[in-house]
């Protein structure tokens, strides 16, 4: 599986680096963000730059990219010192990036897009050239096999496309060195391997890329060294050949995570969440399935199969066209989230930020917010002694990492983020769980303690769902797993049955029997 | 040397922080020297009654905005309130009861379609309230066919007019309307939900929580504020008129950002828009005694508000 090109390695001379950041330090208000990080990228490298969430990957490639400033340090391009105070000056010196949050103008053509800042104009004049400005948004799009019309709204098209967008966008710049902030964050299978495709094109024209992912698959397939850095520090550089998963997890770590996930020793108990015949137009079609107290279900499937929708139906976020819904055997009607939630029910989204907390609130307000009514005198006047109380519980029992309860959500890490969603469900002491891709974007420690708290949780009795694109996570956890295609059920496997190959084809939508006896 | 520095950044971020109080006390401060008209006691009691009307309405408009909305129409709302409890405030007629309710409803009401319409319908509070403002005006002008109401009773112009010792009743309002903000705002459930709508209405969604009657009650508190504000006013220049309370909405606004509520949503306080309401009125008060003219007066309101919204944005980076 090693598709290193030989060649970089051996070229990897002086003069073949493109690249050399030396002793860059950073600071935020006093906090160190970088403390004398170097970075050498050569010549036609992908070159992987590795760490946990907070480590200083982002701030370092923001530096790069000219959004921030370094404090010390020297960064050298092909030999010469620069200096690099905006990203227009980044740009002008030949590197872009991949943004991890994309961020298009949804109202404009893909075209307009592409070209956003440097349109092609009509000689002599300040007159966008639209038919031209097309002709070369589809001569990049052939370049690359991107089937996408330039002249769609931006807006229209599926996160997927926009991220491909985004990927030609950068490429379009005849950047020498290319970031790419978590590219494959939306878009999955052959698209990744679309993306890789033209990583490998621009290695040969003699790019240096810069690669950051928190999908370890992916570094291993791509790229050609790894720099790892952690909290702020430089760790080690070595060719990624030389790495192996684990290794490259202890560097990341700092420690050895015997085991990633925790042996869930649970009974699995009666059923309590039975769902039959769910239906919506447009998103799935008779969906039925039983989870057990105790029990940790799985749903895997493509981005876009429809798993999120099924899970934010179950919950009333959406209404259903068809089905109904058992709780613990009894029929129940969810129309809102209230309706859920009264029934013991959680849903931790796929989105936390978006769906999952209110950024501009403290840490406190956020995690006693589902169940206010527990905290208020005749239901309405807060007792901020008891809510302090609880916050200060939640905050201890998940180790979330916040100076104070007061702290605003928003300057909390991503893994912290996520804990802070997590105890402002299990505050409320739910008995059915809806996780819904629970470690997305988080790193490995946080996705540890994670794993960990949904297998605590698992032995209590709890029972949880566990919605994930990480066929590792869904292996490693779950004791059944559902598989989605389309909309439908396209699967379903049991812990002792679980066969890697067969959950993707059924993702894939291959129809595999239900070999469950449910 | 390394404290040294660090206690000038702190005190550069408490500057910061509390800039707004420290411009305050130094404009108060400014005026309190070069103007003996601006330091008596019975200008006091005139900045305190000019304060009222605007103050009343912008509690409301606190928690409006801290919902991610706005409320254009709180200007014509008060004119129709005002147009419609003085037509009951005849001497000799009704109780005072009987205007004071009227008026307070008709607020209530048209708050309570504002918040529907934003809430259950999702349309953009912009063009809601805008709509509102337009048609109260219209019915304001329609209800008294543009000829204000003059002869109130003696009890009606007491409310605006009439004070206990040297405190004027309006302040007295608007005293009350502000405790009555602060108490929903940080004390309540109620309140609490306000700043979840606005920090992330769809977390507050999938919490549980049911926005809708968040935003229906917000525009219909502020709706009832500014028919309270109606009362007042009109009670205070003795009549009616249908024409009047244009162009509060604004100052509202420039209260409430002003006191570092931001317009994006989900941050905000009472104790911010209090200062806001304090500055312009102080302000205006103050330019008026030293013979500026009102034209200059509009200039320096504007680059005031411009100035606020900046010093609030470094006090947050």
């Amino acid at each position: 599986m090693n598709e290193t090109n030989p060649m970089t390695t051996a070229q990897k001379t002086s003069n073949n680096t493109r690249l050399k950041m030396e002793g860059i330090s950073k600071s935020f208000s006093g906090v160190v963000a970088l403390s004398h990080v170097k970075l050498e990228v050569a010549r036609g490298e992908v070159h992987a730059v590795m760490g946990e969430n907070g480590a200083g990957k982002s701030t370092l490639m923001k530096i790069l990219s000219g959004i921030h400033q370094k404090d010390q340090g020297t960064i050298c391009l092909n030999e010469k010192p620069v200096d690099i105070s905006s990203p227009k000056e980044a740009l002008d010196l030949g590197i872009s990036m991949i943004h991890q949050e994309l961020n298009p103008v949804r109202a404009m053509t893909v075209a307009e897009n592409i070209f956003l800042g440097k349109e092609p104009c009509y000689r002599f004049t300040n007159v966008v050239n639209r038919r031209k400005q097309r002709e070369l948004t589809l001569a990049l799009f052939r370049e690359m096999d991107v089937a996408i019309n330039p002249d769609a709204k931006m807006g229209d098209l599926s996160v997927a496309e926009m991220q491909m967008v985004e990927i030609v966008k950068a490429v379009s710049y005849n950047s020498s060195i290319l970031i790419m902030d978590e590219p494959t964050s939306a878009i999955t299978g052959r698209e990744v391997s679309k993306l890789f495709e033209i990583i490998r094109r621009l290695k040969s024209k003699g790019i240096a890329i810069i690669y950051i992912s928190h999908k370890m698959d992916e570094i291993f397939r791509i790229s050609d060294t790894i720099t790892v850095l952690r909290d702020g520090q430089y760790i080690e550089t070595r060719p990624a050949r030389e790495l192996d998963h684990d290794t490259l997890v202890k560097l990341m770590v700092g420690r050895k995570i015997s085991e990633l996930f925790p042996k869930v020793n649970s009974a699995k108990g009666e059923v309590s969440l039975e769902v039959d015949g769910l239906a919506k137009r447009g998103l799935f079609q008779n969906i039925s399935f039983k989870a057990r107290k105790g029990e940790v279900l799985g749903f895997a499937g493509l981005m876009g199969a429809g798993r999120t929708e099924v899970m934010e139906t179950v919950f009333g976020l959406r209404r259903a066209d068809a089905g109904s819904v058992r709780i613990n055997g009894e029929e129940v009607r969810i129309q809102l989230p209230a309706d859920a939630i009264r029934h013991r029910m959680a849903l931790i989204t796929e989105d936390r930020q978006l769906k999952g907390l209110n950024l501009k609130a403290s840490v406190k307000d956020n995690l006693t917010l589902v169940n206010l009514k527990k905290f208020s005198r005749f239901g309405q006047i807060l007792q901020s002694k008891r809510e302090n109380l609880a916050a200060d519980a939640g905050i201890k029992k998940l180790r979330i990492k916040t100076r104070h309860r007061n702290q605003i959500v928003k300057t909390l890490s991503g893994g912290n983020q996520q804990k802070v969603v997590l105890a402002k469900w299990l505050l409320n002491d739910p008995e059915i769980i809806i996780l819904d891709e629970p470690t997305r974007g988080i790193d490995i420690g946080a996705k540890a303690e994670i794993y960990k708290i949904i297998a605590q949780l698992a032995e209590q009795g709890k029972t949880i769902i566990m919605v994930s694109s990480e066929l590792e996570e869904i292996l490693g956890l779950c004791d059944r797993v559902i598989v989605l295609y389309h909309g439908k059920i396209s699967g379903e496997f049991e812990r002792s049955s679980f066969n890697q190959e067969n959950i993707i084809k059924a993702a894939m939508g291959n129809a595999v029997a239900r070999n469950s006896a449910n | 040397m390394e404290t040294g520095t660090i206690k000038w950044k702190t005190a550069g971020a408490f500057f910061s922080k509390y800039g707004i109080y420290f411009a305050f006390v130094l404009l108060t401060g400014t005026l309190v020297v070069v103007s003996p008209p601006f330091r008596t006691l019975s200008n006091v009691e005139n900045i305190l009654q000019q304060i009222s009307v605007n103050g009343i309405m912008a509690v409301g408009m606190t928690l409006v905005i801290i919902t991610a909305g706005i409320d254009l129409s709180v200007g014509s709302v008060l004119a129709l309130s005002a147009v419609v409890a003085t037509s009951f405030a005849h001497p000799d007629t009704y109780s005072l009861v009987v205007p004071v309710l009227l008026g307070l409803l008709v607020g209530l009401a048209c708050g309570t379609v504002n918040g529907i319409l934003i809430a259950k319908k999702r349309l953009a509070p912009f063009i809601v309230t805008l709509g509102m403002m337009t048609v109260a005006r219209g019915l304001a002008l329609v209800y008294t066919s543009g000829r204000p109401e003059i002869d109130l009773s003696d009890a009606y112009d007491e409310i605006g007019g009439g004070s206990i010792g040297h405190v004027p009743f309006p302040a007295i309002i608007f005293f009350v309307v502000v405790l009555l903000g602060i108490f929903i705002l940080h004390f309540t459930r109620f309140g609490r939900y306000v700043y979840a709508v606005g920090g992330n209405e769809l977390a507050a969604k999938v919490s549980g929580i049911n926005t809708d009657r968040v935003l229906i009650g917000v525009y219909a508190l502020t709706g009832a504020l500014a028919g309270i504000a109606g009362i007042v006013l009109s009670s205070r220049i003795m009549s009616g008129p249908p024409a009047t309370g244009a162009g509060y909405e604004l100052d509202a606004i420039a209260a409430v950002v002003i006191g570092g509520t931001s317009l994006s949503g989900g941050v905000g306080s009472i104790a911010g828009t209090i200062v806001g309401v304090l500055i312009i009125g102080v302000m205006n008060n103050g330019l008026d005694l030293l013979n500026v003219s009102s034209y200059w007066q509009q200039i320096v309101k504007g680059l005031i508000i411009v100035f606020a919204v900046l010093l609030d944005k470094k006090a947050k980076q």
